[in-house]
């Protein structure tokens, strides 16, 4: 059944996008139905692999060098399911929000679609090439998906992201050449096997890494993302920040667990750590200093994903390192469903206000508890308070670090907690400001109920991911490689 | 799941189930709301009962949920949070009936109750917790159920004062965090257990034990108000009075000191904590801020402001009693999580009627006001004078005990607090009782109707005479069966190894 199912997770998506171009009406349909299908192949999968393992598929009986395998474990499948979960309500979602503009409505579901197309493959892929080019899809996607908004700002926006993308695309690129010059191989499993600690793998592996932080918008090189974030249509934003972000993010886990010959240097570490470190106070500071809702979340991406860089610092052999490697997984989950309804919540204030500045939402903050409400469990998550799966991210980083003994990224991780609360408690705050005589102000425009539980129902997901983790966990564990000692 | 374990979930249901239903009544249906808010309230006194009732029958209560590898969230009842799950409870049930009244006509009730049944959740979880982690767990879901009550004005001030709130809470809330993940790296699973886990780790290096101690004070000392830092509890004293009166009796500044001894004796345990040299030092801190509070509330003239720092001295009692390795000072600080929880809130109460009723904000308003207010006052007046120590209110007990208890231990520098303490306590309240008693009326309040036919609204009224009385019953009657302090003699003879 495996093979059935990982298949489902690629050519579902697929198929909706060509519907969706000869039917624009069934836009929403389709992709609700082609999301249902993600996950339902997720939980296939998950199934299969907790009774039999990590598993591999030679896709039209061709085995490498010469042909392509898909590699399933327990990381690729929280990915889909991840996708799957997020995707959902998000298109919901983006039913009410792009009823309106009809172009927007007709592009938007078959790139929403292509993209997923993009993602679930990427996660599925296990060699250096296919992932070039599904994270060139990917890319491509979102940047069409941002242009959607229509104003010059979001034009512009996505222009900077397409450039910073390809760049990111190039240096990924010459990595993978070198790789495939010395070994003539692009199969990780084969290439696990053959690379050994010498100058052109370091390089290769410098190239492919460096070109990947840039697309995962890693301090400092995130400078693309908060414009683009911040200017595309909500639900896209949901879109790049939960899910793109976290594409690029993969690979580079994957090139530490299989392509990395030898522990590498504890400089390299600490400076890819000391990126994290910055993200997170840089983008935290922004984020406090922004003037409108949606550009506070999409730096909050950024100081999010500074988290992300500090499993460099903490992945280490043995338990500690399962520790670390859990927590960082469990926190791109936690942080996906939270950001996308944090998201999603922005975006029905900005539609019911008809701007998104922070100094003048408090009269439409207070219209909309329910998006409020979705805004504060995501909050949690994102703050890394109980119970929410963003406690249970930091708690497992805490542990790795603590036991660890390196208490300055301990301190980072205790910091990165409290500024990110000082930023989100300045939106909450809007629910509790007394507005002002009601005379004075614009009454909000009506936002879809539906649009309102979608942003709940993600943030009530990075609420449960906090209450019961051990099964996510499991899953998670099944199959992954070992760092190399 | 048996009977036993879903209890201790139907007692947290009791309050969280009618929170997040209020959050959806209409702000008209007031009651519809109300209901939802008494029977919540006496479905948990009930429920409590039967754990009470339970546990006297030699029954355990324990629920486990695996949360991650070897860390469960443990719900357990010992004789220790059935203390504080029967103070809670109680004290939520009288606050409910004294909110209601308080804020009628208010606008945003709904949303009022439903965080304030969110807030008692929290404060029953800790009372249940059966291990650090859990204890964490719920300390933090108070900040975030407390934040949107001190705010609950909207103006200027209390968005302020919600932000300090939170600073403070939060940065000790982080504290308490790195302490917890850093003994459970060291010693796994920390299921609270009479005598402590720890002792008896002899595998365990001392000077690692007394940094995460001081993180785990530390953080907890945030709530508890410990001087230095205790500066968010004068400031979120702009909060509505029924808030104020839960802060400080109930909720957030008990959940610190209940926090502080679940600490010292179910973690540490007393004597192994003595061995390692950190109990005199938070005997100090706990000495500092009794004094400290008490000085600065001499110059309060605002009544809520002086009943703040009175908090902050008296809370510290409970620290102090902690503090002194020895049986009798235990029981003294035990029951005083009790005692000062009914006295302190009666005087909150009060302030809240004068306030409410005549417009009294300010202890130099108060000039005959006993006249006006005659059973509101006589409340104040019981619990005051339990405040200073007099005998046979309840608070007596809590200081004769814990100075006994002092001298026992050979400590015998607390007395001098003591007394330092409860002369600077008579010298803030005796003034405040000479003025409504003995001046004549002055003020504007004179002109002002009575409300109804009792001298204020009886959902006003019966709250404080109720747990004025309680203060005065637990101190009469303080050695029969079902008083706090046969309860406190129960789990002091548990905490101390044989």
């Amino acid at each position: 059944m495996t093979p059935l199912w990982s298949a489902l997770c690629v050519v579902a998506p697929l198929l909706a996008a060509v519907t969706q171009c000869i039917k624009p009406r069934w836009g929403a349909a389709t992709s609700i139905a082609a999301l249902s299908l993600i996950v339902l192949g997720g939980l296939g999968l998950a199934s299969a692999l907790i009774e039999s393992g990590a598993q591999t598929i030679v896709l039209s009986g061709w085995s490498p060098p010469l042909g392509i395998v898909w590699r399933i474990d327990g990381l690729t499948v929280t990915m889909i399911l991840m996708a799957g979960i997020v995707g959902l309500p998000v298109s919901v979602y983006a039913h009410h929000y792009f009823s309106s503009s009809t172009t927007a409505n007709r592009f938007f579901w078959p790139l929403w679609m292509l993209l997923l197309a993009a993602l679930c493959s990427l996660f599925l892929s296990n060699d250096l090439f296919n992932w070039y080019v599904t994270l060139e899809l990917l890319s491509l996607s979102a940047v069409a998906l941002v242009t959607l908004a229509g104003k010059p700002a979001a034009l512009a926006a996505a222009q900077r992201y397409l450039y910073a993308s390809l760049l990111g695309s190039l240096c990924y690129l010459m990595g993978v050449a070198l790789i495939y010059s010395t070994y003539g191989s692009l199969d990780m499993t084969l290439l696990r096997a053959a690379t050994e600690p010498n100058t052109s793998v370091w390089v290769a592996i410098g190239l492919m890494m460096a070109g990947l932080l840039m697309k995962s918008a890693m301090f400092p090189l995130h400078f693309w993302l908060p414009s683009a974030h911040g200017a595309a249509p909500a639900p896209v934003s949901a879109i790049l920040s939960a899910l793109v972000v976290k594409g690029a993010f993969y690979i580079l886990l994957r090139i530490w667990f299989d392509l990395v010959p030898e522990a590498p240097p504890h400089s390299v570490t600490l400076l890819l750590g000391a990126f994290g470190a910055a993200a997170i106070l840089w983008g935290s500071l922004q984020a406090l200093r922004a003037t409108r809702l949606k550009m506070l979340v999409a730096y909050s991406t950024v100081a999010q994903l500074g988290y992300l860089a500090l499993f460099f610092p903490l992945s280490a052999t043995g338990e500690l390192g399962q520790t670390a490697i859990g927590g960082i997984v469990y926190f791109m989950a936690a942080h996906a469903c939270a950001k996308a309804a944090m998201f999603l919540a922005a975006g029905n204030l900005q539609r019911a206000a008809g701007h998104d500045q922070l100094s003048a939402l408090a009269s439409t903050a207070q219209a909309l508890p329910l998006s409020m409400f979705a805004f504060a469990i995501a909050g949690v998550s994102i703050m890394g308070l109980p119970p929410s799966g963003g406690f249970v991210a930091k708690w497992m980083l805490l542990s790795a670090a603590i036991m660890n003994g390196a208490w300055l990224w301990v301190a980072v991780l205790i910091l990165g907690g409290l500024l990110s609360a000082a930023y989100v408690f300045r939106v909450l705050a809007l629910s509790f400001v007394d507005p002002g005589p009601p005379a004075e102000q614009e009454a909000p425009k009506r936002v879809a109920r539906s649009s309102e539980w979608a942003s709940l129902m993600l943030a009530g997901m990075a609420l449960l991911l906090g209450l019961n983790a051990m099964p996510m966990l499991e899953l998670m564990s099944v199959g992954l490689p070992a760092i190399r000692p | 799941m048996s009977w036993n374990s879903a209890l201790l979930f139907l007692i947290l249901a009791s309050s969280l189930v009618p929170g997040v239903m209020i959050f959806f009544v209409k702000e008209e249906s007031t009651a519809l709301r109300s209901t939802l808010n008494m029977l919540g309230a006496s479905v948990k006194l009930l429920l409590v009962g039967a754990l009470i009732w339970g546990v006297y029958q030699g029954q355990t209560f324990e629920a486990r949920l695996s949360l991650l590898p070897q860390m469960d969230l443990v719900l357990h009842a010992d004789a220790l949070s059935l203390l504080f799950v029967g103070l809670s409870s109680v004290l939520w049930f009288v606050t409910t009936i004294y909110a209601i009244g308080y804020l009628e006509n208010s606008p945003k009730r709904s949303r009022f109750f439903g965080f304030f049944s969110l807030c008692v959740t929290a404060t029953v979880g800790i009372a249940l917790s059966g291990n650090l982690i859990t204890f964490l767990i719920f300390y933090e879901l108070l900040t975030l159920a407390t934040y949107p009550l001190v705010v609950h004005r909207g103006t200027k001030e209390s968005l302020r004062a919600g932000r300090v709130y939170l600073a403070y809470t939060l940065a000790g809330g982080a504290l308490l965090l790195i302490g917890v993940v850093w003994l459970k790296s060291l010693a796994g699973p920390l299921d609270f257990t009479a005598t402590g886990v720890l002792s008896g780790r002899t595998d365990l290096d001392p000077d690692t034990l007394r940094w995460i101690f001081l993180l785990l004070i530390a953080g907890l000392g945030v709530k508890a108000a410990l001087v230095p830092l205790h500066g968010w509890l004068p400031v979120s004293m702009v909060a509505p009075a029924p808030v104020s009166a839960l802060l400080h009796a109930v909720a957030v500044v008990k959940a610190g000191a209940f926090g502080i001894v679940r600490v010292v004796y179910d973690v540490y345990g007393v004597e192994f904590a003595a061995d390692l040299g950190v109990m005199m030092p938070l005997a100090i801190a706990a000495a500092i801020t009794i004094v400290y509070g008490s000085v600065r509330a001499l110059s309060q003239d605002g009544l809520k402001p002086r009943l703040a720092y009175s908090t902050i001295s008296q809370v510290s009692y409970i620290a102090l009693g902690t503090a002194i390795a020895g049986p009798i000072a235990t029981i003294g600080g035990i029951v005083h999580l009790v005692h000062q929880g009914l006295m302190k809130i009666t005087l909150f109460f009060c302030a809240g009627n004068l306030a409410e009723t005549l417009g009294i904000h300010r202890v130099s308003d108060m000039n005959g006001v006993g006249r006006r207010l005659p059973k509101t006052m006589a409340a104040f007046t019981v619990a005051a004078l339990g405040m200073i120590g007099v005998p046979p209110i309840a608070g007596f007990v809590s200081k004769w005990y814990i100075g006994t208890g002092a001298l026992a231990a050979g400590q015998g520098w607390v007395l001098g607090v003591l007394v330092t303490s409860s002369a600077l306590n008579a010298a803030y309240f005796l003034p405040i009782l000479y003025r409504a008693w003995f001046k004549p009326p002055t003020g504007e309040w004179q002109e002002r109707l009575a409300p109804s036919r009792f001298e204020t609204h009886w959902m006003l009224l019966a709250p404080p005479l109720v747990t004025a009385a309680l203060a005065l019953a637990f101190g009469l009657f303080a050695n029969m069966d079902g008083s706090a302090l046969t309860w406190a003699r129960l789990i002091a003879e548990r905490e101390y190894a044989p």
